[in-house]
């Protein structure tokens, strides 16, 4: 964290610890401001005023306060939590208040200690910086001074702060430097390094937000085919345990075609961030070859990590993520979950003693959630550059009961709505996503992207999908009374055809080398490839044709293994035509 | 050391007191009443002039002249490998009459949180020798994998089965799980507020099969201080790391029944008087019990594991209920336990279809298990889900008006619980065995159905000589299996 450079501040603004209950401290005479990082108690803990009343200052610790007594003192740093911005942020794993979480184990072993700070970014190392302004030009604000190789996918840009005034080029320097060291001066007297701080509970400066219109494509079957979320747009992914949202969000870190992913694991388990930080670096991006996490930024806050670091560090994440969408990438964030944001913000206020709102929750809750989805967007940056944020969040809703405050206030803000289904879980269908309750505004504002570079009538097949889709739903209702054979003969097809829909499309095996990742155009053929089907076996069906027969032919089950095929498209062919003269031989 | 006389106030597990000298949080407390009786706590809420203690043992027979001692520390477990073989209470003391426990250390009980970058990733694979653990939830080593049960069902037997059968196969060849080279097993047993009848089912077991020598119980009886079910089993998991992470044992966890402590969180929320979560337990719960559940694992480097199953019992068999939905939510899966299957017999009673082992993926396939393993687990979930569903659509219009595919998946289902699941408390199977029951009941199944099985492994495995049982029922439907298994043959 950045206030290690800090600490000299005022000793007189310092005070004394009055109590200690849990992560919330009282201290007495500390001369801080609201939102102002302290250090508490002999061993120096971390924590955030968040609350002043007299002089009473209320201070949630980061830490363990285990053993903290009254009377030891508060140190204050005269600065709001901030996060420290550079080159390096990428292929890092850090806590929930940005200490790299590999130099924490260099310094304190396998477990998690107190009272010990790191810098967000390697303060010492260099970089090769290659300047893109020469001496005599303007440069303002987002203005790009120069470049850095970040890593293998990522060119790190050096902007003019927000806030500078910008000037002159007066000198530019070019070779190795470290983060802190001054490599552009202006007339104006400022100076620009590749190293920035920014508060993290204030969003960064933009010029203006627009409509997105090209989709973040996920690689996922029924995400890019049903519901698809836009580059700039907002999702959630609620769903019980063991429904798949850890999966779903893991997919999209590993497959949207996103320049920059930051990922952050708020209040989940240890194995499961152990698994993404043991399983990423040999991860290839799919859409450029190189190694996943040389675009990967990962937050891990753990369940039991303490609870305050929990509350920050989605606003770590999304800070994180503002940098880089300034330099004009498109940035997905993943925040699993966001439900845990939301109960550690209950616990603090809980033992703040504020009055508690919808089941316990504090009353601003909904304020918090609105105030981080709008962080996303697609947005002409500062210095004439677009970049996106795409923000994903899970919820876990207790008891997979939609109706709770957390899923409801986040669904008044997403605009996509992956809805995950413990009944489907339990079958094995996954992506355990409901396709009847989910939804996405973006389709029509993202179709003509999909018309133009997948299929002119991509729109128009997905409709079929949808609607055949919702006919099952409502014959399964008859079906559960009657059964199966008692229906017409029509709809006993068009159950097939769902099917196929169910198992050959929407149905993703997260866990196969080829299945995992489904491009738009596979996805389009395979809805194609069933649209086919449905149309022989309807014709064949006019023509005479008993339902039995027309079920059993050997070329439909194929259909299943079009997912796992690497060569699909040969595949889909010879399925297609097979399908044809098996039916066409019928009648 | 200071000593006060100066309680303002007691209220059920809390008491407060004035002070004058500032007391660390979480410091621990000795209360001695006027009877003469010391009753242990721990500094709840500490400010400059009073501090709120919660007790152990509970509050009674303290009166406002009762003297306060402050120890100046937080609360440590005396650990040693001497405790393998011992019989503690629930707050750490001997009660087995055994010699006093010399301590090669002294670890604070609250545990600091595992550094997620140097945990090992759990992926070895433990062998329960249940086939519906072991084929369908298959449980690993460092995993914490509930067992969600109900009153009355039988959770603990499936316990001691899992703690009597566990093995790692590829250590296993040649030597028994008790002589240790290598890496020891061990098993702590964690019990709060159980009955004294359970108690004494799981020690008489441990002491028939021997496996009390590498066992620490920590009981917490059902008489014992609730309050004290709070540090139960963080004693029993700061024994469980000390043993893993420094001795290189590899520890089975136990704890039941986690939803006694979770009432005791509730009394001493309820007593401070906390605004309250769901259903009255305090809004912390998730943070608390994550705490404990998060004490498993592997580190980087380090011999052995902590592996954890605490067992549950749901209040009304509601899976919603906050303490079940937020175990399911901290945890890596759950074993259900189900009633329905228990009154038909079924041992050990477990529905798959509602458990799941998250790390089960990485610690099964080839090399591990075997490699069909993932997809023959997969193809008898969607199986007997599907014969599930149709059981109720039975119930309305009868066998006879269902498809030969649909009375196919219906007597699968029936197989899959009393063939699969069912087994009994004393048989162990390995996964082979396993494995091959399940593909017994895939191929009364047509070979198309097989959708999600990769197709050399149904060259392999998939079994012509089982009777399907309904081959003479109806001709027209079976030629589709007919006609697949000849398009096989070519």
């Amino acid at each position: 964290m950045s206030q290690a450079t800090e600490t000299e501040t005022g000793t007189s603004e310092d005070g004394r610890i009055e109590s200690v209950s849990g992560p919330v401290v009282v201290a007495t005479d500390l001369g801080a401001r609201m939102n102002d990082v302290v250090y508490v108690g002999d061993e120096g803990l971390m924590g955030e005023v968040i609350e002043i009343e007299g002089n009473r200052t209320t201070i949630q610790v980061y830490e363990e306060t285990s053993n903290v007594a009254p009377g030891e003192p508060v140190e204050n740093t005269g600065e709001p939590l901030s996060v420290d911005l550079g080159p390096g942020m990428l292929d890092s794993i850090y806590d929930g208040v940005q200490r790299p979480l590999d130099v924490l184990e260099d310094r304190m072993g396998a477990f998690l200690d107190r009272g010990v700070d790191a810098p967000g970014i390697d303060l010492e190392k260099h970089w090769a910086f290659t300047p893109t302004v020469e001496e005599g030009e303007d440069v303002g604000p987002g203005d790009v001074v120069g470049t850095v190789p970040e890593t293998e996918s990522i060119e790190h840009k050096v902007l003019v702060p927000p806030g500078h005034e910008g000037g002159t080029v007066e000198s530019v320097a070019e070779g190795e430097f470290a983060v802190e060291d001054t490599v552009v001066e202006l007339d104006s007297g400022e100076t620009v390094s590749m190293y920035q701080e920014w508060p993290v509970r204030e969003a960064r400066p933009t010029v203006d937000k627009q409509t997105p219109t090209t989709p973040l494509v996920t690689g996922q079957r029924i995400q890019d085919g049903l519901f698809p979320l836009a580059k700039g747009g907002t999702a959630a992914i609620p769903g019980p345990f063991g429904s798949g949202k850890t999966v779903t969000q893991q997919s999209l870190a590993k497959f949207s075609d996103a320049d920059i992913v930051v990922y952050i694991g708020c209040g989940e388990r240890g194995n499961e961030m152990t698994e993404v930080i043991d399983d990423f670096p040999d991860l290839e991006d799919p859409n450029t070859g190189k190694p996943l996490m040389s675009r990967t930024c990962l937050i891990a806050n753990t369940s039991n990590m303490p609870v305050a670091a929990r509350e920050s560090c989605v606003y770590t994440g999304i800070t994180i993520a503002e940098f880089y969408r300034d330099m004009g990438y498109d940035v997905a964030l993943m925040a699993d979950s966001t439900s845990r944001w939301a109960e550690a913000m209950r616990e603090i206020s809980s033992r703040l003693e504020e009055m508690p709102g919808e089941e316990g929750y504090p009353a601003y809750l909904a304020a918090r959630l609105s105030e981080f989805y709008e962080r996303a967007g697609y947005f002409d940056a500062l210095g004439d550059r677009e970049g996106s944020i795409s923000v994903v969040g899970a919820v876990s809703p207790p008891g997979g009961d939609f109706s709770e405050p957390v899923t409801q206030n986040t669904l008044r803000i997403v605009k996509t709505f992956w809805a995950l289904d413990a009944d489907l879980a339990e079958r094995r269908h996954f992506p355990a996503i409901n396709w009847n309750e989910s939804y996405s505004l973006y389709r029509d504002q993202l179709d003509p992207w999909f018309e133009e570079e997948v299929a002119s009538d991509w729109a128009a097949v997905r409709q079929w999908a949808i609607d055949t889709l919702d006919e099952e739903a409502e014959l399964q209702e008859i079906v559960q009374l009657v059964g199966k054979d008692a229906l017409p003969e029509d709809q006993q097809l068009t159950l097939e055809v769902a099917r196929y829909l169910r198992e050959a499309f929407l149905q993703q095996n997260a866990l196969h080398d080829v299945d995992a990742y489904s491009p738009p155009e596979k996805t389009y053929l395979i809805m194609g490839a069933i649209k086919t089907y449905h149309d022989e076996a309807f014709a064949a069906l006019d023509a005479g044709v008993p339902v039995e027969e027309i079920t059993s032919i050997d070329a439909a089950p194929r259909l299943n293994r079009i997912g796992t095929t690497e060569e699909y498209e040969p595949f889909i062919e010879e399925i297609e035509s097979d399908i044809e003269h098996q039916l066409g031989d019928k009648y | 050391m200071k000593e006060y006389q100066t309680i303002e106030e007691v209220s059920g597990p809390l008491v407060f007191v004035e002070i004058d000298e500032p007391v660390g949080y979480d410091e621990i407390v000795e209360i001695e009443t006027s009877a003469g009786e010391t009753l242990r706590g721990q500094v709840l809420e500490s400010s400059e002039e009073f501090v709120a203690i919660q007790v152990f043992e509970g509050t009674t027979g303290i009166d406002r002249e009762a003297s306060v001692r402050f120890l100046g520390e937080t609360l440590k477990m005396p650990v040693t490998e001497d405790l393998l073989g011992r019989v503690l209470d629930g707050s750490g003391q001997p009660i087995d009459g055994g010699p006093e426990i010399v301590p090669d250390e002294r670890q604070d009980i609250v545990g600091a949180a595992i550094n997620p970058f140097a945990r090992e990733y759990p992926e070895e694979f433990i062998q329960a020798g249940v086939s519906a653990i072991d084929g369908m939830n298959t449980l690993v080593r460092g995993q914490k994998l509930p067992i969600f049960s109900g009153s009355g069902l039988p959770h603990n037997d499936l316990a001691l089965q899992i703690a009597r059968q566990a093995t790692v196969p590829e250590e296993d060849e040649g030597s028994g799980e008790d002589d240790g080279d290598g890496s020891e097993f061990a098993v702590i047993f964690g019990a709060m507020g159980i009955t004294a009848e359970e108690s004494n089912e799981f020690l008489a077991d441990f002491e028939r099969t021997g496996a009390l020598e590498r066992s620490v119980v920590f009981a917490n009886l059902a008489d014992d201080p609730a309050v004290e079910r709070t540090i139960t089993p963080r004693l029993a998991l700061t024994t469980a790391e000390y043993l893993a992470f420094e001795k290189g044992y590899h520890v089975l966890v136990i704890l039941t029944d986690m939803t006694n402590y979770c009432e005791a969180l509730r009394e001493i929320g309820a007593a401070r008087e906390e605004v309250p979560g769901r259903r009255g337990y305090p809004g912390y719960m998730y943070t608390d019990l994550a705490q404990l559940y998060e004490r498993a694992g592997r580190i980087k480097g380090r011999e052995g594991s902590v592996t954890q199953i605490p067992i549950l019992t749901m209040p009304g068999d509601d899976d919603t209920h906050p303490i079940p939905d937020l175990t399911g939510y901290i945890t890596e899966g759950q074993i259900m336990m189900d009633r329905n299957l228990n009154s038909q017999g079924i041992a050990p009673p477990i529905n798959v279809l509602p458990s799941l082992s998250r790390l089960m993926d990485d610690g099964i396939g080839e090399g591990l298990t075997r490699e069909d393993h993932g997809d023959v687990s997969d193809q008898l979930y969607a199986a007997y889900a599907e014969g599930e569903d149709l059981r109720d659509l039975v119930n309305i219009v009868g066998r006879e008006a269902l498809s030969e595919r649909d009375n196919l998946y219906l007597d699968l289902a029936d197989r899959f619980e009393s063939e699969f699941v069912q087994q009994g408390y004393d048989t162990n199977r390995d996964v082979g065995e396993t494995l091959d029951i399940g593909w017994e009941l895939l191929s009364t199944l047509p070979r198309t159905e097989l959708n999600r099985v990769d197709e050399e492994h149904i060259e392999t495995y998939y079994r012509e000589d089982v009777d399907t049982g309904v081959a003479g029922e109806s001709e027209n439907e079976s030629e589709g299996s007919a006609d697949a298994d000849e398009a096989a043959a070519d």
